[in-house]
C-alpha cells in the first residue's frame, strides 16, 4: 500500500516518465528510491534498464527497443501497490571536508553583508545541517544538495561566472552543491571541498547517489592541501556512515 | 596508427556512446549522426560500437601509417586520397603513407571516416567518445595519433552504397515530451506550423532554434532529459538537446526527436531549417 499518487507519461519511444506529487519533499523520494529499488530487484532486472530518479520524478530508459508505453504503464501501476517495502536499500552519509577561507569562498563576504550574518556563523549554519542529494545532473557528478536552512537561501548570481573552480561549494536558491569541475555558474561560492566528486578514473566514478545524505565539515587551508595530495596519490579515506533507510 | 596532420576545427572520436552512468549526470555523447556513422561502420563489416572520426564542417588531414580500408560517411565535403577526389559510403584500401585530405564542406554538417575494426583509442568508462571532463579532452589537435589494426585483406559485402536524400531531410519526427499536455492550442499551433531555422548557438550538447513559440511560466522540478528533448524556455526558445547534452533539467520537455530526427539534425548547420512532425 503506497500512499502518493504517481502518474505515469511517455517521454519518447526509449523512455518513461513517472512522477509524484510535484513538491521537493524527503519523504517522496524516499519513496521513487524504495519503488525504484524495487523495480530493480524484482521487475526490471534487464541491466540494460537505466534508471534516472532526480527530486519527484524517475525517469527509465531502455535504448534496446522500443517501450510499448500503455503495458509498461498498467504494469508499473500495479508493481507500485505491491509491497515494495520488502527490498531492503540503505543509503549512506557522507562527511565531506569543506575550506572556507576566503581564497574560496569568494562569495562569503558579499552574503555575509546582504544577510547580516558573519561569516563564521554562514559557515557554522552550512555545516551543521545535513542535506540530501536530490539529483545528479548539470555536469557529471554534480549533486543538487536540499535542506539548506532559509536563512542561507540566496538567489543565484545576476552574473553568472565564465569559470567556477572545480571542488567550489555553492549556493543557490533552496539548494547547495559542489562544482565536480570548472565550469561556467551562478552560485554564490563559500568554500572548497577537497574531495573529487567525479573520476573518470575511479572504478565508482561517483561515489554519491541520488538519496544519500551530506554533511560538511571545516577544514583549514592546511588541511585542505594535504587531502589534496591524499586524494591524488589514492589514500584518502572518506568519512561515511552507512544508514537504513 | 593514424596520425592527425592538421585537426581541423573540431575532429573528435566518437562511438555509440557511454551507457549506464545518466544517474552520475555523465550525458551519453557518441555519434551525434548515428544514422550515417552506423553506416560507414557497416561497409567496413565493423561493430556497430566500432569508434570512427567525427568531422565537423572544416575536416583535416590525416595520414595512415599502417595499411588498412576505410569508409566516409555523413556530410559531403570535397575529400582527397593522396589528390585523387573519394566518396562517401565507398570502401576504400590505404597504405602506408597515404594522406587523406578534406576540403570544402558541400552539404550537411558532420562527416564521419571510420577504419576497419575502428580506433583503439582508450576505453572510459566503456566508450571511446570523447567529451571533456570524462576524457582527457574533447576535440583532437594537431600531431595526435590515433591506433588502429593493420588490415591487409578485407572483401567487403558491398563496397559503395549510393549516397541517398538524407542531408536534404528538413522534417524532425518527433514524439511527445513528457510536457507536451501543458502547450496550448496556440503554442502547438506555432510548433508544427512553421519552420525554425538553426541558431548559431549549436554543438553537440544542443541546437538552440531561431523563432520562439509563446513561452511556459511555470516553473518546473528538475527532471531527467535525454538527447533529443526539446526544451520551451519561459521566454519561449526552442532548445533541442543533443548528444553531449546534459542530463536533467528544469525546462519543460515538449517534443523528443526519435533516434532518425536526432541525426537530420547534427547535419544542419547555422541558418538551416527544420519542421517538426509528430508522429
Amino acid at each position: 500500500m503506497n500512499s502518493y499518487s504517481i502518474s505515469i507519461r511517455p517521454f519518447g519511444i526509449h523512455a518513461i516518465l513517472v512522477e509524484w506529487p510535484g513538491r521537493v519533499d524527503v519523504a517522496i523520494l524516499e519513496d521513487i528510491l524504495q519503488f525504484t529499488q524495487y523495480l530493480k530487484e524484482c521487475c526490471l532486472k534487464d541491466e540494460e534498464w537505466e534508471i534516472v530518479p532526480a527530486y519527484n520524478s524517475v525517469t527509465l530508459i531502455y535504448r534496446q527497443e522500443p517501450i510499448a508505453f500503455d503495458q509498461l504503464k498498467t504494469k508499473l501501476l500495479n508493481w507500485y501497490k505491491e509491497d515494495i517495502k520488502v527490498v531492503k536499500r540503505q543509503k549512506i552519509l557522507w562527511n565531506l571536508p569543506v575550506c572556507y577561507d576566503e581564497d574560496f569562498g569568494i562569495d562569503l563576504n558579499e552574503i555575509s553583508q546582504k544577510s547580516a550574518m558573519s561569516i563564521n556563523e554562514i559557515v557554522s549554519l552550512h555545516t551543521s545541517h545535513v542535506y540530501t542529494v536530490f539529483g545528479i545532473g548539470f555536469l557529471p557528478g554534480f549533486t543538487y544538495l536540499g535542506g539548506l536552512p532559509e536563512v542561507l537561501e540566496f538567489n543565484r548570481r545576476s552574473q553568472p561566472r565564465s569559470k567556477v573552480l572545480r571542488g567550489s561549494v555553492g549556493l543557490a536558491g533552496k539548494q547547495t552543491g559542489i562544482y565536480p569541475q570548472d565550469s561556467p555558474g551562478g552560485w554564490n561560492i563559500i568554500g572548497n571541498c577537497s574531495v573529487p566528486m567525479f573520476d573518470p578514473k575511479a572504478k565508482e566514478p561517483c561515489f554519491v547517489s541520488v538519496g544519500d545524505q551530506v554533511q560538511f565539515y571545516k577544514i583549514t587551508r592546511a588541511e585542505y592541501d594535504l587531502h589534496k595530495i591524499e586524494s591524488e596519490v589514492g589514500i584518502y579515506k572518506l568519512k561515511k556512515t552507512v544508514l537504513d533507510a | 596508427m593514424l596520425k592527425i596532420l592538421k585537426s581541423g576545427l573540431f575532429t573528435a572520436v566518437q562511438d555509440i556512446g557511454r551507457y549506464g552512468y545518466l544517474n552520475k549526470g555523465v550525458p551519453v555523447a557518441g555519434f551525434m549522426d548515428g544514422f550515417s556513422a552506423k553506416k560507414t561502420n557497416q561497409l567496413l563489416d565493423n561493430d556497430e560500437n566500432a569508434a570512427v572520426l567525427e568531422i565537423t564542417m572544416t575536416g583535416p588531414t590525416v595520414m595512415f601509417e599502417e595499411e588498412t580500408f576505410i569508409t566516409m560517411g555523413g556530410a559531403l565535403l570535397s575529400v582527397t586520397l593522396n589528390n585523387k577526389p573519394i566518396e562517401n559510403y565507398e570502401v576504400l584500401k590505404v597504405r602506408k603513407g597515404d594522406i587523406l585530405s578534406y576540403g570544402k564542406l558541400e552539404k550537411g554538417f558532420r562527416s564521419y571516416l571510420a577504419v576497419k575494426g575502428g580506433f583503439k583509442t582508450p576505453l572510459v568508462l566503456g566508450s571511446r567518445s570523447l567529451f571533456s571532463s570524462i576524457t582527457k579532452k574533447n576535440h583532437l589537435a594537431d600531431g595526435d595519433t590515433l591506433e588502429y589494426e593493420a588490415c591487409a585483406h578485407f572483401e567487403p559485402k558491398i563496397s559503395k552504397l549510393k549516397v541517398d536524400s538524407f542531408l536534404d531531410e528538413t522534417n524532425l519526427k518527433v514524439s511527445q515530451g513528457p510536457e507536451y499536455e501543458n502547450l496550448s492550442d496556440r503554442q502547438l499551433e506555432m510548433l508544427f506550423a512553421k519552420k525554425f531555422s538553426i541558431s548559431n548557438e549549436n554543438n553537440r550538447m544542443a541546437y538552440q532554434l531561431e523563432e520562439k513559440i509563446e513561452g511556459i511560466q511555470t516553473s518546473m522540478i528538475t527532471s531527467a532529459t535525454l538527447p533529443g528533448t526539446v526544451q520551451l524556455t519561459p521566454s519561449g526558445k526552442l532548445i533541442v538537446l543533443m548528444k553531449d547534452g546534459q542530463t536533467t533539467g528544469g525546462y519543460p520537455r515538449i517534443l523528443q526527436l526519435s533516434d532518425r530526427a536526432i541525426s537530420v539534425l547534427a547535419q544542419k548547420k547555422y541558418g538551416d531549417e527544420v519542421e517538426f512532425k509528430l508522429n
